[in-house]
């Protein structure tokens, strides 16, 4: 068994459920969509990118890209947010709530190529 | 470069997700503990709040408590926030430092340096491996010809040193294993400006593994050996090794020579010294019986080239077996008086300290003087920076390997004609040697001789190539005359004349002619090479030295000329 595989698998596979969570729901409610949950997962993926800094083997690049990915669907969503409830006079509305959440659909599409990468490699090197 | 930023993203990784679970930790606590705003109701942080909040607090800038006054256990947990933030944040930073500090980081950033200065290398260049005394004098020397060399040594403080020099020229320079295929590859050896190898390590095997690599991985590329046993001499020959020097043969044979021909030595001698090094006085070494100590790969050349010219020897060494030294060899290092009085020291003539330790080498030749103070002393010097010891010891003639291979070197890549001269030369009397002699002093200052190759090629010599387009005779005696007084000789000697079909000739005389493809060896002052090259290459120079007219060089003055004369 090797640690470092078992570290990132944790953290790829978690940051797609949690990215899943927060996903489900209505679209535009923001009843639906839970803050804490886009928070943990843009923390779970911001370290499952860096657990694949300076991986030099082929998937381990096409890793780091999907999850690099994902972040930075994350971090548009997250900004989003904070920029619609703090700087401006509407608030959170139906519509900007739309916006993150497909942001953050975006960077589920995302997560799920991770894991599948990840499960066929898995699949692939049997040891 | 692209390992430096793989070494550097891996050993980050760590860091930065301390840095991240501490900043997260600290942001979540934030936002879950209540609050109280001005008013005195309830209030949670948002995580734009809380994430603003951390950022400056973790980097310890320190707004206060926004956007209203904490409670107690906000406070409680920004305290333990402050600690885990900011030992995260000098764990990463101590991580990067200490990444910095790395030898292996260190090396690869060294290594990418080298690769890259290699890759901008646009002029042709020798790749020299081994930087010891001989690899620092050769690049000097090519640098003061303006030649570029990339260096590669195992010892970083050679390197070092080398980076120290003051050269005319940039010389890229990489701490490697030598013998590596890989380290020559990356040192240039299959760029297409590498003008030839040169493997002047001091250990034999490693300078063989050079020369092979070379060989199977550049066949057309010249490779220069430094070589110190006969054995491995003819095992680099074995594979076409272009040039092969073994400092000792070299002195050996010249050391004979100075007994046989002083003239021929002393003719040797100026061809192949240091540039511009003083005149120096020549010793002439007496026959008789000779005391060798130190029976090495020097002290055997010696031996040999001696007892060639009939001259006897006493050896003296301190491991007589393990030399494989001959009947009758005195045990014992030379430097006690009594090892020198059992080989006879009071009847010598001469003595030789050809030991590889320096120190010892002194000490024999000071004790043998004092035991005779009228023995002429030959010392071998094996290191470099031991030069001013040597100098004030005041010995009759000193070997240094060093200087001896690098001199060698250089004169076979960039003056390949000096060397067929010498082979030609070596063939001829004594009587010829003097007379060579005379004219080279007839024509030097206090200074050794320079010598130079003069090609008749549009590309060095333009005016010549014209002049012999319009069928105008130039001889030699045009070249050698001062472009700034017509009836004044340069203070050169023209030596030697290869012409293109390889027929050649030792000092050619002044008349003789030249053609396209002829090439000319000349010694004498630095300054008449300067003189040479303005004649050669402007027209109205040479046509002036050759006919006496100046060339009208307008056309209404050609014209006017040609119908005046027609």
């Amino acid at each position: 068994m090797n640690l470092e595989k078992v570290f990132f698998a944790f953290f790829i596979v978690l940051a797609l459920t949690l990215n899943f969570g927060f996903f489900l729901g209505e679209l535009d409610n923001p009843d639906h969509h839970n803050v804490y949950e886009l928070f943990a997962a843009l923390v779970v993926s911001l370290i499952a990118t860096i657990l694949k800094f300076g991986d030099r083997a082929h998937i381990g690049a096409v890793l780091l890209a999907t999850s690099l990915v994902a972040d930075l669907q994350l971090i548009a969503a997250v900004i989003l947010w904070a920029v619609s409830v703090n700087a401006t006079a509407a608030g959170m509305t139906p519509a900007i709530m739309a916006s993150i959440v497909s942001l953050s659909g975006g960077a589920l599409l995302a997560n799920i190529t991770s894991v599948i990468i990840l499960a066929t490699e898995t699949v692939m090197f049997r040891r | 470069m692209k390992n430096i930023i793989y070494l550097l993203l891996r050993r980050m990784r760590l860091p930065l997700v301390a840095v991240i679970l501490a900043y997260a930790l600290s942001i979540i606590g934030m936002v879950l503990i209540p609050g109280q705003d001005d008013q005195g109701n309830p209030w949670r942080m948002s995580f734009f709040h809380a994430f603003y909040f951390v950022s400056f607090m973790g980097s310890t800038i320190g707004f206060g408590e926004i956007p209203f006054p904490f409670t107690d256990t906000q406070r409680l947990w920004t305290t333990a926030g402050m600690y885990m933030t900011v030992i995260a944040w000098l764990y990463a930073i101590g991580s990067l430092f200490s990444l910095f500090q790395d030898h292996a980081f260190r090396r690869s950033v060294a290594y990418a340096r080298f690769t890259r200065s290699v890759r901008h290398v646009r002029e042709p260049f020798y790749l020299v491996c081994g930087v010891g005394d001989a690899g620092n004098l050769l690049i000097r020397k090519l640098a003061d010809q303006g030649i570029r060399s990339v260096a590669i040594d195992r010892n970083d403080s050679r390197i070092q040193a080398l980076s120290l020099e003051d050269l005319r020229v940039d010389i890229p320079g990489l701490c490697a294993d030598v013998a590596d295929a890989s380290t020559l590859m990356a040192a240039g050896l299959l760029k297409h400006q590498c003008a030839g190898v040169l493997a002047l390590t001091d250990v034999d095997n490693v300078n063989l593994m050079i020369a092979i690599s070379s060989k199977l991985l550049a066949p057309n590329l010249p490779v220069l050996c430094r070589s110190e046993t006969h054995d491995s001499e003819a095992n680099m020959a074995s594979f076409g090794t272009d040039y092969i020097v073994n400092p000792y043969d070299v002195f050996a044979k010249r050391f004979a020579m100075m007994f046989q021909s002083p003239s021929m030595y002393l003719v040797y001698e100026w061809m192949t010294s240091i540039r511009e090094a003083p005149l120096r006085e020549f010793a002439r070494p007496p026959r008789g019986e000779w005391i060798l100590c130190g029976y090495g790969r020097f002290g055997k050349a010696v031996r040999e080239s001696l007892s060639f010219k009939g001259i006897h020897t006493t050896i003296v060494e301190a491991d007589i077996a393990g030399t494989a030294a001959p009947e009758g060899a005195i045990h014992g290092r030379g430097t006690e008086a009594i090892t020198l009085y059992e080989a006879g020291i009071e009847q010598a003539v001469g003595i030789i300290a050809g030991t590889d330790d320096d120190a010892n080498n002194l000490s024999i030749i000071m004790t043998a003087r004092d035991l005779n103070p009228a023995l002429f002393t030959i010392a071998r010097q094996n290191m470099q920076n031991n030069d001013a010891i040597f100098k004030v010891a005041d010995i009759d003639v000193l070997m240094q390997p060093g200087t001896i291979t690098a001199q060698r070197a250089v004169d076979l890549l960039t003056t390949p004609l000096l060397i067929d001269f010498l082979r030609l030369a070596g063939e001829q009397s004594e009587d010829w040697a003097n007379v060579l002699v005379s004219r080279v002093v007839g024509v030097l200052t206090d200074r050794t001789p320079e010598t130079w190759t003069m090609t008749i090629a549009r590309k060095y010599t333009p005016a010549v190539i014209e002049m012999l387009r319009e069928n105008t005779p130039v001889t030699l005696q045009a070249l050698i005359t001062d472009p700034r007084d017509s009836t004044a000789r340069l203070p050169c000697v023209p030596l030697f004349l290869q012409r293109a079909d390889y027929s050649e000739t030792l000092l050619p005389e002044d008349d003789t002619v030249l053609q396209a493809g002829d090439r000319v060896l000349f010694c004498g002052q630095d300054h008449a090479r300067t003189h040479m090259r303005w004649t050669v290459n402007n027209l109205h120079a040479l046509t002036y030295i050759c006919t006496g007219h100046d060339r009208p060089s307008g056309t209404v003055w050609r014209w006017l000329s040609k119908h005046q004369s027609g």
